[in-house]
């Protein structure tokens, strides 16, 4: 799993919740379908208020955004795990938030669809949509194209999980399944 | 040292002596709950993972309980619903609430209450976050996603971080007009809808003990609005009474020590209560009924776990009983139990039935979660413009029921039954 992530920024505020990543008309989409998966992608993010851009643009597939820059709570309501899936799906790799909410952090975790990353400086009012950053994982940093350059939290035994491939992938390779 | 209920639930689940907030421990699971929603792709990793052949670990513990797109047209809604059923049918489940057939229930979290799959000191994990809510029962029951629920049940087993406790205490008479409902939004209005983020949120106290189950299941559904990972209320006489007359299956009723380490405690007097609302778009937007009379609604909305239950229909038609609403009211009764007490409860020789079609209500729809959540474009009182609803649910947020343009109030039963008959918020001792 490369440990550097590189490319432009989505940003949203604090309490984005699940029905904002993915509104609950498609949660009729079943994740394990594959092409139900592609389509949940495509409507990530949809249920932010407007006046926000789309995260993927009308009639694409994929999101020209890599990574979402958030406040605080990211995630929070449902256990849908449809929303990080929604997310990945979507060609989103990383979260970069100042708090998660504990469900959405863990399906992240057990879906391995991408990295949940904490962030102490408020990163949500120094970015804006469409910056290009670069998340380096290992030293736990995001870099501006301006150079400046933000600590993250580590992300500690959930970083294993997520390069495993998820929770599956985790237990089979340190014995706890077969 | 001594541990918080939270803690002695997650020690016996994991065969220790003893466990801290903070460790990381595996646990044995009582119940995996899952419905039609997270249901097939649940299944779909399950079968993925452990093999197409695989059994469940103990189909005894693995409830099904399709209830969110039930009464819809949507194809893909019946497609899954069918997933559930040929798994029921392939796993032998005898606990699949199956929809179109006698043993149809209704909403998850208040069926597994009223069909005793509820219980004391257990542990129970379903694919729903309001999942918190059986921590009414005295058990330890939290909401994960599809991944988690395909590993346990698969092996029975999760790993789970012990959280810390915020504690808190109600004391005192509840005063009139006040219900469990506006104690959790005065709770949810104080820390925020982060302030228990990773937290057990334990409550206790003379007011809980004397609160009557189903008004203890609404504040622990509530648990998780303001991010708590459970919810929970010591077991006592009233739980016993509820749970012993729907299982004879054994269990053991843990409480926390009086030496237990807590995160924190805050302290309520219930006399200081009020009606409270949580205003557009954050459970944690509190306000005071009685001081929202210039906010004007189009629409009321009784249902859901947190407020469709017969009390707070019985509530609701305390209020509209002879008296007209003048505003679309719509009624969802959370199971078929709750719509056959519609036409069972009687107020002063009236069913509840009855008194919402002569306070001028839309007839009642078959149980499910219906607008609740939004769900397909054809849902029962789905919010589809910029209506302004007020409702006995749980979640506020944009879009939560439907159109992102919709404006969302919650409040309890009493509330939302007095600002349907005057078409603004308004305090329910108004009518009382
Ligand atoms: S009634 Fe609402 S909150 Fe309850 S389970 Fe259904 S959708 Fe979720």
């Amino acid at each position: 799993m490369a440990q550097r992530i590189r490319g432009n920024v989505f940003v949203v505020g604090d309490n984005i919740d699940t029905d904002q990543i993915i509104p609950a008309q498609y949660l009729n989409l079943v994740p394990t379908i594959p092409e139900e998966y592609a389509k949940l992608g495509t409507y990530a993010l949809s249920g932010l208020p407007d006046g926000y851009p789309r995260l993927v643009p009308e009639g694409a597939a994929k999101s020209p955004y890599v990574i979402v820059v958030a406040g605080r709570n990211f995630g929070c309501g449902s256990s849908r795990e449809h929303a990080p899936v929604s997310l990945g799906a979507a060609g989103v790799r990383a979260v970069v938030a100042e708090s998660y909410a504990r469900i959405f952090f863990r399906n992240c975790m057990a879906t391995g669809e991408l990295y949940p990353v904490e962030s102490p400086k408020r990163l949500c009012d120094l970015l804006k949509t469409g910056d290009e950053v670069t998340l380096d994982l290992e030293a736990g940093t995001l870099t501006t194209a301006a150079g400046a350059t933000y600590p993250l939290q580590p992300l500690g035994d959930a970083k294993d999980v997520i390069d495993a491939g998820g929770l599956f992938a985790f237990a089979r390779k340190s014995g706890m399944i077969r | 040292m001594g541990m918080t209920i939270t803690e002695k639930i997650l020690a016996r689940a994991a065969g220790r002596p003893s466990v801290r907030a903070g460790d990381n421990v595996w646990v044995q699971a009582d119940i995996l709950m899952t419905h039609d929603v997270c249901g097939p792709g649940t299944i779909g990793i399950f079968q993925k993972e452990f093999g197409a052949k695989a059994r469940v670990w103990n189909s005894e513990r693995v409830i099904l309980t399709p209830d969110h797109y039930i009464f819809t047209a949507d194809a893909k809604c019946h497609r899954n619903v069918e997933i559930c059923r040929a798994f029921a049918a392939e796993q032998a489940l005898p606990y699949f609430y199956d929809p179109g057939t006698p043993s149809y229930s209704g909403v998850c979290h208040v069926t597994l209450p009223q069909k005793g799959h509820c219980r004391p000191g257990e542990v129970l994990f379903g694919t729903d976050s309001h999942t918190c809510t059986y921590g009414a029962f005295g058990a330890f029951a939290t909401g994960i996603g599809n991944t988690d629920a395909a590993f346990v049940m698969g092996t029975g087993r999760l790993l789970v971080k012990v959280p810390a406790t915020l504690r808190f205490v109600v004391d005192g008479g509840l005063p009139k007009g006040v219900m469990g409902k506006d104690i959790i939004l005065r709770v949810i209005g104080d820390i925020g809808v982060d302030g228990g983020t990773y937290r057990a949120l334990e409550f206790c106290g003379s007011t809980i003990r004397g609160l009557p189950m189903s008004e203890r299941i609404t504040i622990c559904n509530m648990a998780i609005e303001a991010g708590g990972k459970n919810g929970i209320i010591a077991a006592d006489k009233t739980t016993l009474e509820y749970v012993r007359a729907r299982t004879d299956k054994p269990f053991t009723c843990v409480d926390s020590d009086p030496d237990a380490e807590v995160l924190s405690e805050r302290r309520y007097r219930a006399e200081e209560l009020v009606p409270y609302v949580a205003l557009p778009h954050s459970p944690d937007n509190l306000a005071k009924a009685s001081d929202c009379g210039d906010v004007r609604i189009d629409r009321a909305y009784v249902g859901s776990c947190t407020g469709g239950k017969t009390e707070d229909f019985i509530a609701a038609a305390s209020i509209l009983r002879g008296r007209k609403v003048c505003v679309d009211t719509y009624l969802v009764p959370a199971t078929t139990e709750v719509a056959a007490d519609l036409q069972r409860e009687t107020i002063g020789g009236k069913t509840l039935a009855q008194i919402f079609q002569e306070a001028g209500c839309i007839e009642p729809a078959p149980p499910s979660c219906a607008a609740c959540l939004g769900g397909p474009l054809d849902t029962f009182g789905r919010a589809n413009g910029s209506e302004v609803v007020i409702s006995t649910t749980n979640r506020n947020f944009p879009g939560r029921m439907g159109s992102k343009a919709a404006s969302v109030i919650l409040a309890s039963p009493l509330t939302t039954a007095a600002s349907a008959l005057t078409g603004r918020i308004t305090d329910p001792r108004e009518f009382m």
